[in-house]
């Protein structure tokens, strides 16, 4: 018998893979090249990638950004020997107008009130949205666009607010340097005192910023923030006194009240005791994307809360309330957006009294707001609808009544089960906003129009396009990730 | 938010309600602003500049009149206008006047119920061909394919016209003057049929302007004016008498440049009438003696306004034709100012 035998001893050392298996190689083969027909596929693609870019990417890059027509834009391609119709393209243009394509025709001098609002809605949307931002963080934003914007002026109120609002940024800054996370959430454990919470800025923000965009006298955001106490008061004496329905009708006419006929008097009394009114600009004044983001923002604001109550209106028990939110969702759905417009820019018009001078921009506002609302209304409904009977007796069987049980047990799931929807509507109503450069209106769109009507870039299209485009896709984008962000955060798939 | 805004306006509304009744003038005069109809945009009538100042021919008018009645050619509010919402905008009362390339038609007048003061701008519709298709009269256009926008008068016209010379078209139904445009030079039309000052702004943007001719059929009238409502004859005519200003300036010499000095006086009583060194026609409008000196000063004559818009040195090209003075053989006539 032989002995010769071999038995290996000692392990082998792992080895690489072989380098058409890993790598960007043997991605290629795995995904890429994996069969006759796929190979065949990735070359036409390939090609076809190929030709689109080779004609895209000579035209964007195109040296056009001094000229003051497009006359100069053709004679400076002219000079690089490019020729045709798509020689190049003319981005003069957009250099000369993007303010323009930004603020409309908003005074030039008051460019910082949109800039400072749209700051300030970052912060107030931020407490809103993520979770993750501690209030100091909130805070700390909060004082430093205050502060950046007191930087813009001079002046003894300016001077006073740069350095209070300098010095909490310093503080807050500091302070979250220096805290440890760890440490202080065993603090809070412990009862320490915390800041107060952002939602208080968010709340107040909805009164803000009708106020900056607009001008006027502060004392009318003050009156119509009133509104909302009155109601409370009378709704609580009342509630208590007779009883929860009659509580809240009496809140609901008595912040009405307010509302219609005494606010403009309030606001003018306390105007002529204390003034306290920056520069008005009328809404013919709006215009390019500070429009759209204004009517985006107010409708996307106002349709969830205003969808919310029509979807519970609309599978409520009580007939009217059940017949009104019915009657008024399949309205409203039955109708395209442009026919409201109309309805608001002329039929309005018509039907009011001569000389009536309600605000386009309002109108439109109303308008929009109502038509995302319907349409929030059935987006809610159907996460409504997805909740399994069991949740709605499980919150009964608690002894929650039907607010309690709404706001703890059915809303949290039924908004977490619509999120994608929702979301989806809000995209759409933000780019809904565009019809109305048909009513005369100079969002983006109507100003593209208006800009081709220079003569000096009159035959301009695909350069106004594509910057507009691009704009909208960046806010339609950010939505979209937000919501995948938010999904994943509440795990909205039943894994 | 939304209800701050709206129960504000709503008050707001409340009250201006009560001061409507009085005649626009002196709503305009109270104001202190003249709320004026344009066009959201249409190369040289009317279109915002890179500082979102309105400039054009259109434009011109309306300042025109801002400057009679308010002695100030700025206190204009443009309110930028869609052909479908100009007249439910001016029959409103949203704006005092509407000076939007609008056509003088009967039933506009009549069913409408506006009142054209006069006509600032004698148009017509015609057709650009390229010059390749070696076409010289619309009526060679048998069987051509024509982008023409839809939903105007410009579509009838058309219709009618290949009808009554009994040759065939196909139509391109395009929605603006940009998509237009672009059809035309991809080609998918042969031949592109608008108003003519409009085809002229088209071909002047083109690369090789010279490469397309305007046919010299046209085929409509279009009278474009300013107008107000029926029912307030005060105010109607003071925006008649403002145009009628500009266009009498322009007959008698009276520029923007020499007004200083011929306000002064002259020796021609017309000029004195007018300028307001003898008479009382100010007062007669309700105006002060100085209005149509303000509104020559606004903008120039006529002929200046013609020219700093779309006349021959601007990219449009436009010639005087029908709108020259009748002296000069067109059809720009005012009634004396006496």
């Amino acid at each position: 018998m032989s002995d010769i035998g071999f038995v290996r001893t000692e392990m082998l050392p792992e080895q690489a893979p072989p380098a058409s298996a890993v790598g960007i190689i043997g991605w290629c083969r795995a995904n890429l090249f994996s069969g006759v027909v796929n190979s065949i596929m990735t070359l036409l693609s390939l090609y076809a990638v190929y030709a689109v870019l080779s004609f895209f990417l000579p035209w964007v890059f195109s040296p056009t950004w001094n000229a003051g027509s497009l006359n100069e834009c053709r004679e400076i391609l002219h000079a690089q020997g490019k020729e045709g119709h798509f020689a190049g393209a003319c981005w003069g243009v957009i250099r000369e107008r993007w303010i323009q394509l930004m603020f409309g025709f908003y005074p030039k001098e008051l460019y910082w009130r949109p800039i400072l609002t749209f700051a300030l809605l970052f912060v107030a949307v931020i407490p809103v949205l993520f979770n993750m931002i501690s209030r100091r963080m909130n805070w700390f934003l909060l004082a430093l666009v205050v502060f950046l914007a007191t930087l813009a002026f001079s002046g003894i109120m300016a001077w006073i607010l740069m350095i209070v609002s300098g010095l909490g940024a310093l503080y807050l800054a500091y302070t979250l340097v220096s805290v440890n996370k760890t440490d202080r959430a065993e603090q809070l454990a412990a009862g320490a005192k915390r800041l107060p919470n952002p939602l208080m800025f968010t709340a107040a923000f909805p009164f803000i910023f009708p106020w900056l965009l607009w001008g006027g006298s502060f004392w009318l955001p003050i009156g119509a923030a009133l509104g909302f106490v009155l109601g409370y008061v009378a709704y609580t004496v009342l509630a208590r006194s007779i009883g929860g329905l009659v509580g809240l009708i009496g809140g609901v006419v008595a912040a009405a009240v307010w509302w219609l006929f005494l606010v403009g008097g309030f606001a003018s009394i306390a105007e002529s005791i204390l003034p306290l009114s920056i520069e008005a600009v009328q809404s013919r004044k709006f215009g390019g994307f500070m429009l759209s983001i204004t009517i985006g923002v107010v409708a996307i604001v106002g349709s969830l809360p205003l969808g919310i109550v029509l979807a519970l209106g609309r599978q409520s028990d009580l007939m009217i309330v059940k017949a009104l939110c019915v009657g008024f969702i399949e309205f409203i759905r039955g109708v395209p957006l442009i026919t409201l417009l109309f309805v608001a820019s002329t039929l309005l018009n018509v039907f009011m009294p001569p000389g009536t001078n309600f605000d386009i921009i309002l109108r439109v506002l109303i308008m929009v707001t109502l038509f995302a609302a319907a349409y929030m209304a059935e987006v809610v409904r159907g996460g409504l609808a997805a909740l399994p009977t069991g949740q709605y007796e499980g919150a009964d069987s608690l002894g929650l009544n039907y607010w309690q049980a709404q706001r703890l047990v059915i809303m949290p799931q039924a908004l977490k089960i619509s999120i994608p929807g929702i979301v989806s509507t809000f995209i759409g109503v933000f780019k809904d906003t565009t019809l109305v450069s048909i009513i005369g209106l100079l969002d983006p769109l109507g100003l593209s129009n208006a800009i081709r009507a220079d003569a000096n870039w009159n035959g301009v299209v695909w350069e106004l396009y594509g910057f507009i485009a691009l704009l909208f896709f960046v806010f339609c984008f950010s939505m979209s990730r937000y919501s995948m962000y938010l999904e994943r955060k509440l795990q909205t798939g039943h894994k | 938010m939304k209800k701050s805004v709206i129960f504000g306006a709503l008050t707001v509304a409340g009250f201006a309600a009560g001061a409507a009744a009085a005649g626009t003038l002196d709503d305009v005069k109270a104001r202190g602003k003249l709320n004026c109809g344009v066009t959201t945009g249409l190369v040289g009538f009317a279109a915002p500049d890179a500082n979102g100042e309105w400039m054009g021919f259109d434009v011109g008018v309306c300042r025109a009149v801002a400057a009679a009645v308010l002695g100030d050619p700025s206190a204009v509010e443009f309110v930028p206008t869609t052909g479908k919402t100009r007249f439910t905008a001016l029959a409103s009362g949203e704006i005092d006047m509407l000076a939007r390339n609008t056509t003088w038609t009967f039933s506009r007048d009549v069913d409408l119920k506006f009142t054209f003061v006069g006509v600032n701008y004698y148009d017509g519709q015609g057709f650009m061909v390229p010059k390749d298709l070696g076409v010289s009269s619309a009526k060679e256009l048998d069987g051509a394919t024509v982008c023409i926008q839809t939903g105007t008068t410009t579509e009838l016209n058309l219709a009618d016209f290949f009808r009554s010379n009994n040759i065939s078209y196909e139509p391109v139904p395009i929605e603006t003057n940009a998509e237009a445009q672009q059809q035309y030079l991809a080609g998918a039309c042969d031949v592109y049929t608008t108003d003519a000052s409009g085809l002229a702004a088209t071909r002047a943007t083109f690369e090789d302007p010279a490469g397309h001719v305007l046919l010299p059929e046209i085929i409509s009238k279009e009278p474009l004016g300013p107008l107000v409502r029926h029912g307030d004859n005060e105010w109607g005519d003071v925006v008649r008498w403002s145009l009628n200003a500009l266009v009498t300036a322009e007959e008698l010499g009276v520029t923007s440049a020499n007004i200083a000095e011929m306000a002064a006086g002259t020796n021609n009583p017309e000029v004195n009438r007018l300028l307001g060194t003898e008479g009382n026609l100010g007062e007669m409008l309700g105006l002060d003696a100085g209005w149509a000196k303000n509104a020559i000063m606004a903008g120039g004559n006529y002929g200046e306004l013609f020219e700093g818009n779309i006349g021959e040195s601007t990219p449009i090209g436009l010639a005087r034709g029908l709108n020259a003075q009748w002296t000069d053989g067109g059809l720009i006539y005012s009634p004396p100012f006496r």
